[in-house]
């Protein structure tokens, strides 16, 4: 509660002294705008349809693309943390291109797909789906034997071994992973859509940056950090925690 | 004959050291409704053996015939319970127990009869809906217990399941699983270091040398039921059992330190 607290406060005082600054007019209002100017930027942006439409384009690629990932990735993980020649092979090349920020795949994207929405979710893709299937892959190696033992004593085989026993326990590493996809995914698809502008919450950015609209630039920043932290919240937290729960495991704080 | 271990050989071997001759030349019978209880020192192949005959592991040379066939892989005919209980986190005490069962495929419906009898049986009717982590370490070992028994298996292969139990609880549990054997005529291969422990339980005591494991001894416990592990009686045959499996340990010892000197 006292957090709570703490917190509402701090905001409110960063509020106040941009309020504050920009009341002062060190800068002019076109570089520095009141919180006001924002709020109001919001509002025309949801008026005009303009921002619901760039939303609804964006979250429409990274529902395919995170999609697409968490098939790929968690198939990908369950091969690579139980075939060993798999995981010496093509797990070493993932592992390495994880070193590789996903948004520099967006030039090949562009030159095998084309200006499509096909490239970004190809970024948002790449983004995305090395670490979910790493993380699986990890949750799979780290199933205690003992588990397979004990539920192939009691008869369980084959695919019933995958989906009774070996996924189950590798959940608490899956979800982690998954959690890491998505924000990997939403920046992937920002800095893709920044770069290539075709519509979407990037592009908005973009179009405030050549309008030398600087409330916009906030407004839509604004915009991004809300949506990643309403999925955060809304849908990994609480999974997390029904899992810590049932797990035992301690919660943090 | 339910079980009969004939001249079963085991060697594991290892990339950087000597390999280990776990079983040499076990053979021994156990007929239908038996309480076998195998004694051993530390590393002298228990878990080994208990594996070999669930099917999970398979010997070098020698065969394990149940009701004359012989074992080649897991059946639902054996169920092993584990030093630790392996009970799986992710589901709660109802589903574990009913895991075996949802495995074949049987309607919980059909299974609801059985999974009450069990849970009545090992006294954990009223935490069906509880998780792992919140149960005692003998609640787990009866949720094990009773996830074997619910899966009616012939036998029951149990390795040390009471070995990292304080004494109260364990004193407990040797009375339910009497009481529980005698319900239900299983036959029980049960593993244990403990003397105490394998009189109390076992109509038959089977003393296993140190590594590699021969069959040293068969000893017959003839003690009227339930026992208990302070009952008087048992201690003459306690002393008779603990100087052989005294010398089985030294030896045990012994080896250990000669492989140390070797390695030195
Ligand atoms: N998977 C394995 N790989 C290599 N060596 C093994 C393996 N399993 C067992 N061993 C070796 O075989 C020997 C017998 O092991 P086992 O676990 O059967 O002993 P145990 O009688 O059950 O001992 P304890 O009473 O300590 O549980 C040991 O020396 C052990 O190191
Ligand atoms: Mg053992």
């Amino acid at each position: 509660m006292k957090n709570w607290l703490l917190r509402i406060g701090f905001y409110l005082l960063l509020l106040a002294a941009w309020e504050i600054l920009a009341l002062v007019q060190i800068w002019p209002s076109y570089i520095f705008p009141s919180p006001g100017k924002v709020i109001l930027s919001i509002w025309n942006g949801f008026a005009d349809g303009s921002y619901p439409l760039a939303i609804s384009i964006s979250l429409r690629r990274i529902a395919i693309g995170y999609g697409i990932s968490l098939l790929l990735g968690i198939t990908l993980g369950v091969l690579l943390g139980r075939i060993q020649l798999i995981q010496k092979t093509l797990g070493s090349l993932l592992l390495g291109l994880q070193a590789l920020p996903s948004v520099c795949w967006l030039p090949l994207a562009l030159l095998w797909f084309g200006l499509s929405d096909k490239a970004i979710i190809f970024v948002v893709i790449m983004g995305a789906v090395l670490s979910i299937s790493l993380a699986t892959a990890d949750g799979i190696r780290n199933t205690p034997p003992l588990f397979l033992h004990a539920a192939k004593t009691m008869g369980a085989a084959g695919f019933q071994l995958y989906f009774r026993v070996i996924l189950p326990a590798a959940l608490p590493s899956i979800i982690s992973g998954m959690k890491l996809g998505w924000s990997f995914a939403w920046r992937s698809l920002m800095a893709g859509e920044l770069l290539y502008a075709g519509l979407g919450i990037g592009y908005l950015l973009t179009m405030g940056r050549e309008l030398n609209d600087m409330s916009q630039v906030i407004a839509v920043m604004l915009i991004i950090v809300l949506i990643g932290l309403t999925v955060d919240f809304l849908i990994f937290a609480p999974i997390e925690r029904a899992i810590r729960e049932r797990w035992g495991l301690q919660t943090a704080r | 004959m339910k079980l009969s271990v004939r001249s079963v050989y085991k060697t594991f071997h290892h990339s950087h050291r000597e390999s280990t001759i776990a079983l040499e030349d076990l053979s021994f019978d156990v007929q239908a409704g038996e309480f076998i209880c195998l004694l051993g020192p530390s590393g002298c192949g228990k878990t080994t053996l208990l594996n070999i005959i669930a099917g999970l592991d398979k010997p070098d040379s020698g065969t394990v015939l149940m009701d004359g066939k012989e074992i080649t892989g897991p059946g639902r005919d054996r169920v092993e319970i584990f030093q630790e209980p392996a009970l799986f986190p992710w589901l709660n005490v109802l589903d574990n127990v009913a895991f075996g069962l949802d495995c074949i495929g049987m309607p919980r419906k059909k299974q609801a009869p059985k999974l009450g009898q069990y849970l009545r049986m090992v006294g954990l009717s009223s935490f069906r809906k509880a998780y792992m982590h919140e149960l005692s370490g003998g609640m787990k070992q009866r949720v094990a217990l009773a996830r074997a028994l619910a899966i009616e298996p012939d036998i029951l292969l149990m390795d040390e399941p009471f070995a990292a139990l304080d004494a109260q609880t364990r004193d407990m549990l040797h009375a339910e699983l009497q009481e529980i054997w005698a319900k239900t005529g299983k036959t029980i291969l049960f593993v244990t270091h403990n003397v105490r422990e394998a009189l109390v339980l076992g109509d038959r005591v089977l003393l296993l040398s140190a590594r590699p494991g021969r069959l040293k001894r068969d000893f017959r416990c003839e003690l009227p039921r339930p026992r208990h592990i302070e009952d008087f009686a048992l201690i003459e045959a306690v002393r008779e059992l603990l100087s052989d499996l005294r010398e089985e340990v030294l030896a045990a010892q012994q080896k250990e330190l000669e492989h140390e000197k070797l390695a030195a």
